[in-house]
């Protein structure tokens, strides 16, 4: 059975194991270096990326991880997910760093405070069917280098559509919460690059 | 709202984005603050949220008088200092602060015993916000009765400001219990558990079939140090509010840093171990026992 793991340091790591043993995988919550070792995929979880952040390098979870997405561990981030696996932020913490999975700059919070989260309706490129995107204090895609595939985009208060959804290597973010909804094709997306 | 609405225009304050908010929050640690310079000191410290105030429990406790909602400039002023989410305080039944919260943009608003009730009968209609609220509860019925007016999330009362987490520690049992019961329940014996929970009977057969609340649970009220939080955490809570424990303590940023790392290692004694050590003196505390009744927080509410 696919094992996929759950980085389980703070967030809604139950929406997404739910969702993983749905599509039948076995699920491991992440919290220690061991536990990283015999997983074929990983989820970084929905939460407050500053915390996570803390959390992976308080524990030495940080440089493990580090070394498996660099040997290609399939990996989906949703929300504060997508900026762990950004190259560059922008309007993190002091001091925040990320994990550097996809080469695009991400701008945190960007799509404002809790007034302003909500459910939009997206196309998902791949195949051109709609998506309900939940966004909770979402960012989005900045800009992001040559190879990076964008799987959707949404207008944003600034009234420009930005990437929310792409694909790099074998890495996925979105800045919106598929975990919440009943739709498992992002997870589904990720189970395929296994 | 129909579908068509839905694909043209982003729907905000809906239920899944108040809930789904909370979920967010979950295995992290929500810290009061009364100044920008603390709110920095807990979002350095890795908390997920903080809670803005005038007043930290332990002080509306010791200096008495009607404990409002906080000054605007003060609310502002922490927006403006961290990155991560901030709360606010509105008092029970007074829904103009709510409104003059959301106004500001705080991104939950508790509503919340600590503060002097302004409505010894209603609460908010929480339905008619776009900012969700977090309430208070000390048994399922209660718990109930918020999520039927619209809380997004719920928390266990204690007894904030005291340092003592005995009552949060009964309210997270009682809840724990009470929703067991439910889920042994033949069905046609939930209608007499809605009455005797004076709660709605959807809610009840909702929680009767998951066994959960249908939104977050944490735990605030009393605690003070790591071994609180993950005590909390493993007696079925999913996050952790601390009020006064932290800016009260000898050593606020060593003690906030622990409490995160507990909230998240709350089933790893030797991670508790490690984390505990030398974080000075916890603040000093007074036993909920010796709280005259008529100064009980946890009683405001029903």
């Amino acid at each position: 059975m696919t094992q996929v793991g759950v980085l389980a340091l703070q967030g809604d790591v139950r929406e997404h194991a739910l969702m993983l043993e749905q599509l039948g995988c076995d699920v491991t919550p992440v919290r220690r270096v061991a536990e990283l070792g015999a997983i074929d995929a990983l989820v970084i979880p929905g939460g407050e990326s500053s915390t996570q952040d803390k959390l992976l390098r308080a524990f030495d979870l940080r440089e493990p991880l580090l070394e498996r997405l660099g040997s290609g561990l399939p990996v989906l981030g949703s929300c504060a997910g997508m900026i762990m696996l950004a190259r560059d932020l922008v309007d993190g913490i002091t001091g925040q760093q990320t994990l550097g999975a996809i080469p695009m700059t991400v701008r945190r919070n960007a799509f404002g405070r809790q007034v302003d989260s909500s459910e939009v309706a997206l196309v998902w490129e791949p195949d051109g069917s709609s998506m309900h995107g939940t966004f909770i204090r979402a960012p989005w895609v900045e800009s992001h280098d040559d190879g990076v595939e964008v799987l959707a985009t949404a207008t944003g208060p600034d009234g420009d559509r930005h990437p929310v959804a792409v694909r790099f290597a074998s890495a996925i973010a979105t800045a919106f919460h598929p975990e919440i909804s009943a739709d498992i094709r992002v997870h589904q997306a990720l189970l395929d690059l296994i | 709202m129909s579908d068509n609405d839905t694909a043209t225009t982003p729907q905000v304050g809906t239920d899944l984005v108040k809930r789904g908010m909370a979920e967010m929050l979950k295995g992290g640690v929500i810290m009061d603050v009364v100044t920008p310079e603390q709110a920095k000191i807990a979002e350095d410290a890795g908390a997920v949220a903080v809670m803005a105030l005038e007043r930290v429990p332990a002080d509306i406790r010791s200096q008495g008088g009607v404990a409002r909602m906080s000054d605007p400039d003060l609310v502002s002023g922490i927006i403006d200092a961290v990155s991560i989410p901030v709360m606010a305080k509105a008092r029970i039944g007074h829904f103009v602060e709510a409104q003059i919260l959301q106004s500001l943009g705080v991104d939950y608003i508790d509503e919340s015993e600590v503060l002097t009730p302004a409505d010894y009968a209603h609460h908010i209609d929480k339905w008619q916000f776009t900012v969700p609220f977090v309430c208070g509860a000390t048994n399922l019925g209660e718990a109930l009765r918020r999520i039927s007016e619209g809380a997004a999330m719920i928390r266990s009362k204690g007894e904030a400001g005291t340092g003592d987490v005995s009552n949060a520690t009964t309210h997270m049992r009682t809840l724990r219990t009470e929703i067991a019961r439910l889920t042994s329940l033949p069905k046609d014996e939930l209608y007499v558990a809605a009455k005797e929970l004076q709660a709605p009977l959807p809610l009840v057969q909702e929680v009767a079939e998951t066994g959960k609340l249908p939104v977050v649970t944490f735990t605030a009220g009393g605690i003070a140090t790591p071994a609180d939080a993950a005590m909390m955490m493993q007696l079925g809570a999913e996050g952790v509010f601390v009020g006064s424990g932290i800016f009260k303590s000898g050593d606020p940023a060593s003690r906030a840093k622990a409490i995160v790392k507990a909230t998240t290692f709350y089933d790893d004694p030797s991670v508790l171990a490690e984390v505990s050590r030398g974080l000075g003196e916890a603040m000093v505390g007074i036993n909920v026992d010796e709280v005259p009744e008529p100064h009980r927080l946890a009683e405001r509410g029903w």
